[in-house]
């Protein structure tokens, strides 16, 4: 109950946040981040029982009908990311409280932050897919509210819906695809999924289940082509971007891989799948982020890129790929962490996060210039930096390759040389050189700005020197984890002189070259420019307009507002459907029983045809009521005819009060015309005539068709004796079926209150005079 | 005799005319209307609980045994229609005290809404075909009087195509109620499911039953029948539009199911199959036509069109499962569109406007309200955990379990797309910033009427998701005896009373 409880305390905190801030104020972020604090600690007391190989499953039932449990379970990958999301969460929630001190709408700020913070938790802990799919949506819809934390600038909110709609969609597809798995493997529990693997990869539902997966994982962590929104999400506050949109969020497309390779891996189509996506993504954003100018752009791109570095290395899937995955999230998250807030107290402090405006910030914000620089090292690949150890052990990954190892190692040094050279650009060059104008005069930022960045790039520098601190009862536990076999992982600084060292050096000294030489490489690219605005989100906004203009001319089309055209769809359609079902369905019983048809029978049915054609060549209206009253005396006759005479004597009525209205109301109407053109009156009497021929052949064969006694019997035999009633008519009325009239008399009364409201009651012309 | 069966019927009437005989005194009425759907409220509930408790209930009028009477029958499904028209008509009275002007309530708005709820709940309860028309005719002849009541020009332009597309589906029902009485001589739908298992021309039955489909499917205004829904929703008071949303077309698919589960199951394969294609295409076109507008209430209006192919998707899917996702659909559809409409008529006072070109600034000043909104709004769009993704899931569910995965992607996509248009709301009338300042004119207790059912079904909708078990253990039993329809036949015939 323990996890249940922590992680759902999160959303209970997620209300309160607004609340708790109008009581604590400043000193909010401070107290909220215990919460964070207490849940790193939590989750730190697992570490060793789990280094030695157990695994913790916890739950309780939620809605059993649908088989989803609000299950968790807790192995070394679920670890790995819980402490991540924890620790760096209670670094950003004091972050926060410096960055937007002040802010009218910051309690909200922390309601949302709480929210993500919770769902991000449930996503790496939970067992149960469902449970996984709604956190994973709450992750969506939190870093929506986020996103558009500045509401009142349209970019803020066009890139909050871009981002909801992108990740919406790919978590369609993920919910689809988890409950295929789902039937497939025979559970909803992902501990009894993961050994289902065989079974899973050699079903025929293997491909679309893997497809829509992918979708999921990829819209999520900003795999090419869906990776535009991400640089768009900078919109959001910083912290949120350091937070989400780097050190977490993002990356549970790539947990989510991680996590399903033991049921999805090991096949070809997800190893070509997956390490395709991942290099394109990894050279993508690595090019691009070479182009930006704005700090958080430039990490944006190049945090693109190392989401493709991890879903690459997860793709090759070997136990070293996994293992360099492993450490490279945890270099990743600290030194894109640290860089991220770096950027943010720079840009609260200076006022500006264009890198051409900024240089020489150490003077004034030593603190933040050491952990910058820590950050750009590890980022950049140097040692003794948490960084230099990921790389090389992504390079040695990328060696022993299964397949193509030469063309992914060269793309992988070809994006690290690009990524040395945004390192530089972030982290060292804002605070080297002269100071520059600022558009704010800076100082050195608050202990709560500094804190974050201090911390985690301290992290890179301590776990490079120490590598084995984590080795042992983090990194082993994750890659057993996901390779669903016992590994043990050692770190070291130090390889020897190999191939690996050689391309760690080419690659920092080809980086130093690019930073350098940047602006001839942008000046040679400048000419490609145009093509980045042919890139996927532009493709997103066709996507969009077009589905707009769908929308509207498809509106336009049904939703006519012509009442003709309604009623000619409608009665189109009872025609064609009933017609089409009693030709296929139908198998046409002849009807029958026309034998008996006596002479004035005919008489009557000939009336009644000629006054209804006449009714509609009538050329005035007097004319037309008059035939349709005809055709309504022939209907009475024919109710005459057949015995029922309380029948035709309603009729009668009917018809002549009918007639009698009519004629009065004629009027106040305007002159008689001849509107519509004689095309529009041809299909309306061809849809006429196939209306009454369908309704009267329906009922001849129904007709013909009576396979049960009617009930009527029963009333004939007991209106006397038991109702006590000689009018049969009457009897059904008033008793067997009194309810119906009860009905029909509420109607009337209705209709009375109606008339007279209408007459009585004009609200439009009171207000206007 | 069963009394708590009729009494859904017999309260809005007695309300009703308590309410006419107090023509001259608002207040009076004001008082009736809430004691009245209170009444209801409770009674509805009672019965849900009797029904689940203790089985299928029916009772013969005026004693006439079945199928020669007219049967009143409550199951499962029923009885949750029943409780829902209670709980909704408990909410829009409320909300009316405050939303509805002195004119309309002095010209026979309470009645007519207790009127209303009597059609309804008629229809939910009664096991005679021809009965079910006679509600039908009560229901469109008040809904009918309170789309015109205030004479404004849209409400008139509205009201005629409204009630002239509603008559083609009367006549039509009537006429397929005629046919089939002609051919098995019986109107009691239990009686009828007993008579037609034997039929010597299934394919006559299923001639007849398109006829049915098209009228019930006009009612719940499916593809290519709804035209009079987005003409006719948003032209009315607020309180009118929400009560239509949350109950009218609900009423429609409420026979749909009743009769394509009852009556017409011979031809599954054709009759089902061809409203599975129907529910798809009610899904889409609904959720364009919503994207296509910029004005509050027509984007609801739409909506309801888009959200009943859901509904009628389970029936097409026809699995217990997926009548079970059916079942569900509707609980959280009619709290959660009712309460949308509900919350438009809230910014419609504030702003004075429902075109979002012009409203704004909401969020700023009215996070309350806000969050108000998105309850629901994320809810329709099928967001985890609210009352909407649990509806979305099952029915996923019931259509990959067989392997009808066209339904399921269009189900899908139209829910994301659903959410684009909730989220466009939000965007216009919420976050984006606004020249016109919402100004707070009203008194606390006015408010405060306005609210209250705001807020009541919007806990309501989240209760729903975070604690679905029951409500989906209701909408599952509901669904069982659809599909094994003996219980529901034995009760009415054997007559239980």
């Amino acid at each position: 109950m323990g996890i249940t409880t922590l992680v759902l305390f999160g959303f209970v905190l997620a209300l309160l946040a607004p609340w708790l801030y109008r009581v604590g104020r400043r000193a909010t972020g401070w107290i909220l981040a215990t919460l964070p604090l207490m849940q790193l600690m939590y989750f730190a007391s697992f570490v060793r029982p789990i280094a030695q190989g157990e695994v913790f499953v916890f739950g309780s039932a939620w809605v059993p009908s649908l088989k989803t449990s609000l299950s968790f379970f807790l192995d070394g990958l679920s670890l790995i990311f819980a402490l991540l999301i924890s620790g760096i969460g209670a670094l950003v929630v004091i972050y926060a409280g410096g960055y937007l001190a002040g802010h009218h709408q910051l309690g909200r700020f922390y309601g949302y932050l709480f929210m993500f913070m919770a769902s991000m938790l449930g996503v790496v802990l939970a067992d149960n897919v469902i449970a996984l799919f709604v956190f994973w949506e709450l992750t969506s819809l939190s870093s929506y509210l986020l996103i558009g934390f500045d509401h009142e600038r349209e970019a803020a909110r066009r890139a909050a819906l871009q981002a909801l709609l992108v990740t919406g969609v790919g978590g369609l597809a993920l919910l689809a695809g988890l409950l295929l798995l789902g039937q497939v493997g025979g559970s909803l529990e992902l501990s009894t999924l993961l050994s289902q693997g065989e079974m899973v990869r050699t079903h025929h539902l293997y491909l679309p289940i893997l497809l829509l997966v992918l979708a999921g994982a990829f819209t999520k962590s900003a795999q090419f082509p869906f990776h535009f929104w991400l640089p768009s999400a900078m919109e959001a506050p910083t912290p949120v971007s350091a937070y989400l949109h780097s050190a977490t969020m993002v990356k549970a497309g790539v947990y989510l891989l991680a996590r399903l390779s033991p049921v999805l891996g090991g096949s070809d189509s997800w190893h070509y799948l997956v390490t395709l996506a991942g290099a394109v993504t990894m050279l993508v954003g690595a090019t691009l982020a070479l182009f930006q100018t704005d700090l958080k752009r430039l990490l944006a791109y190049s945090t693109v890129s190392a989401l493709g570095i991890l879903t690459l290395l997860i793709g090759l899937d070997t136990t070293l790929s996994i293992q360099a995955a492993m450490v490279f999230l945890l270099a990743h998250a600290f030194y894109k962490g640290a860089l991220f807030l770096v950027a943010g107290a720079v840009d609260h402090e200076t006022g500006t996060r264009d890198v051409t405006q900024l240089g020489g910030l150490r003077q004034v914000m030593p603190i933040t210039a050491v952990a910058a620089g820590l950050a750009a090292l590890s980022m950049a690949g140097l040692p003794p930096l948490l960084g230099f150890i990921s790389k090389e052990l992504l390079y040695e990954a990328k060696l022993q390759a299964p397949r193509a190892a030469p063309l992914i190692t060269g793309a992988g040094v070809l994006a690290n040389v690009l990524l040395v050279a945004v390192a530089g650009i972030v982290g060292i060059r804002p605070f080297l050189r002269e100071r520059t104008a600022t558009p704010k005069n800076p100082h050195e930022a608050p202990p709560s700005l500094w804190l974050g960045p201090v911390m985690l790039a301290g992290l890179g520098f301590i776990i490079g020197l120490l590598p084995n601190t984590v080795a042992a009862p983090l990194v082993s536990p994750a890659v057993t984890a996901v390779r669903a076999e016992p590994t043990e992982v050692t770190l070291a600084l130090w390889h020897g002189l190999n191939p690996v060292l050689l391309l760690s050096v080419l690659t920092l000294a080809s980086g130093v070259g690019v930073y350098f030489g940047r602006g001839v490489v942008r000046r040679a690219t400048s000419r490609l420019e145009p093509i980045t605005h042919w890139g996927p989100a532009r493709w997103y906004d066709v996507a969009l307009d077009g589905m707009n203009a769908l929308a509207r001319a498809q509106t336009r089309l049904l939703q006519s507002g012509y009442l003709r055209y309604y009623l000619l769809m409608i009665i189109g359609t009872t025609v064609g459907l009933t017609a089409y079902t009693l030709a296929a369905r139908g198998g046409f019983p002849r009807p029958h029983g026309f034998a008996d048809v006596r002479f004035h029978e005919v008489g009557v049915a000939a009336l009644i045809f000629l006054a209804a054609v006449t009714a509609v060549r009538a050329r005035s209206r007097l004319a037309a009521v008059a035939a349709l009253g005809v055709v309504g005396y022939g209907v009475a006759l024919v109710y005459v005819l057949f015995g029922a005479p309380d029948l035709a004597m309603t009729q009668v009525l009917i018809e002549s009060l009918t007639v009698i209205l009519l004629v009065l109301v004629f009027y106040h109407l305007p002159r008689f015309a001849s509107l519509s053109p004689q095309r529009a009156r041809y299909r309306d009497a061809v849809v006429a005539v196939a209306a009454g021929g369908l309704m009267t052949a329906l009922v001849l064969v129904a007709a013909s068709m009576r396979f049960h006694p009617p009930i009527s019997h029963y009333f004939a035999e007991n209106s006397f004796v038991r109702a006590h009633g000689r009018n049969i008519v009457n009897v059904i009325l008033v008793d067997f079926r009194g309810m119906d009239t009860l009905g029909e008399i509420t109607v009337l009364a209705l209709a009375g209150i109606g008339a007279y409201a209408l007459l009585k009651l004009r609200l439009e012309k009171k207000e206007g005079g | 005799m069963n009394v708590l069966l009729v009494l859904p019927i017999l309260i809005p009437l007695v309300t009703a005319v308590a309410a006419l005989l107090a023509w001259r005194w608002r207040r009076v009425q004001r008082w009736m209307s809430v004691l009245g759907a209170t009444a209801l409220l409770f009674v509805a509930l009672r019965l849900l609980t009797s029904v689940w408790r203790d089985g299928i209930q029916a009772v013969q009028m005026g004693s006439w045994p079945a199928p020669f009477g007219i049967t009143v029958v409550a199951d499962l499904f029923s009885a949750i229609m029943v409780a829902l028209a209670g709980v909704m008509g408990f909410a829009v009275a409320i909300y009316s005290l405050s939303s509805m002007d002195a004119e309309r309530e002095s010209f026979g708005y309470y009645p007519l809404l207790h009127i209303l709820l009597m059609g309804v709940c008629g229809a939910f309860l009664t096991g005679d075909m021809f009965n079910l028309y006679v509600w039908f005719e009560v229901m469109l002849m008040a809904s009918f009087v309170l789309l015109v009541l205030g004479g404004e020009r849209a409400q008139m332009e509205g009201a005629i195509k409204y009630v002239t597309l509603n008559l083609m589906s009367s006549a039509l029902f009537l006429a397929a109620v005629g046919i089939l009485y002609g051919m098995a001589g019986t109107l009691n739908m239990a009686d009828l499911a007993e008579k037609l298992k034997n039929v010597h021309h299934p394919g006559l039955v299923t001639t007849l039953s398109m006829l049915f489909l098209i009228a019930f499917g006009i009612k719940a205004a499916v593809f290519p029948l709804f035209f009079w829904l987005p003409a006719s929703y948003h032209t009315p008071p607020v309180a009118v539009s929400a009560i239509f949303a949350g109950l009218l077309t609900k009423v429609g698919v409420y026979a749909l199911i009743r009769v394509f589960t009852l009556l017409f199951v011979h031809d599954v394969g054709y009759t089902h199959r061809l409203i599975l294609v129907v529910a798809g295409l009610t899904m889409i076109t609904g959720v364009l036509g919503a994207v296509a507008q910029n004005e509050f209430r027509r984007i609801l209006s739409f909506h309801i069109v888009s959200q009943i192919g859901y509904m009628i998707m389970g029936l097409g899917l026809f699995t217990p499962l997926a009548l079970a996702g059916s079942i569900f659909y509707i609980i959280h559809h009619i709290i959660v569109k009712t309460n949308l409409f509900l919350v438009s008529g809230v910014v419609h006072r504030l702003c004075g406007t429902y075109e979002l070109k012009k409203l704004g600034g909401l969020y700023q000043v009215y996070p309350g309200l806000a969050i108000l909104f998105m309850i629901p709004a994320l809810s329709l769009a099928g967001l985890p955990p609210l009352s909407g993704f649990w509806a979305k899931l099952t029915l996923v569910q019931a259509g990959l379990e067989i392997q009808q995965y066209e339904i399921v992607a269009v189900a899908l996509a139209v829910g994301m797309l659903t959410l684009f248009s909730m989220i466009k709301i939000w965007t216009e009338a919420f976050w984006k910033p606004s020249t016109l300042n919402p100004q707070p004119s009203d008194n606390r207790r006015r408010v405060l009427n306005l609210l209250f059912p705001i807020v009541l079904l919007a806990l309501l909708t989240v209760a729903i998701g975070l604690v679905a078990q029951p409500f989906f253990a209701l909408a599952e039993r509901a669904a069982d005896q659809l599909i094994n329809p003996e219980a529901y036949i034995r009760a009415v015939l054997a007559g239980t009373s």
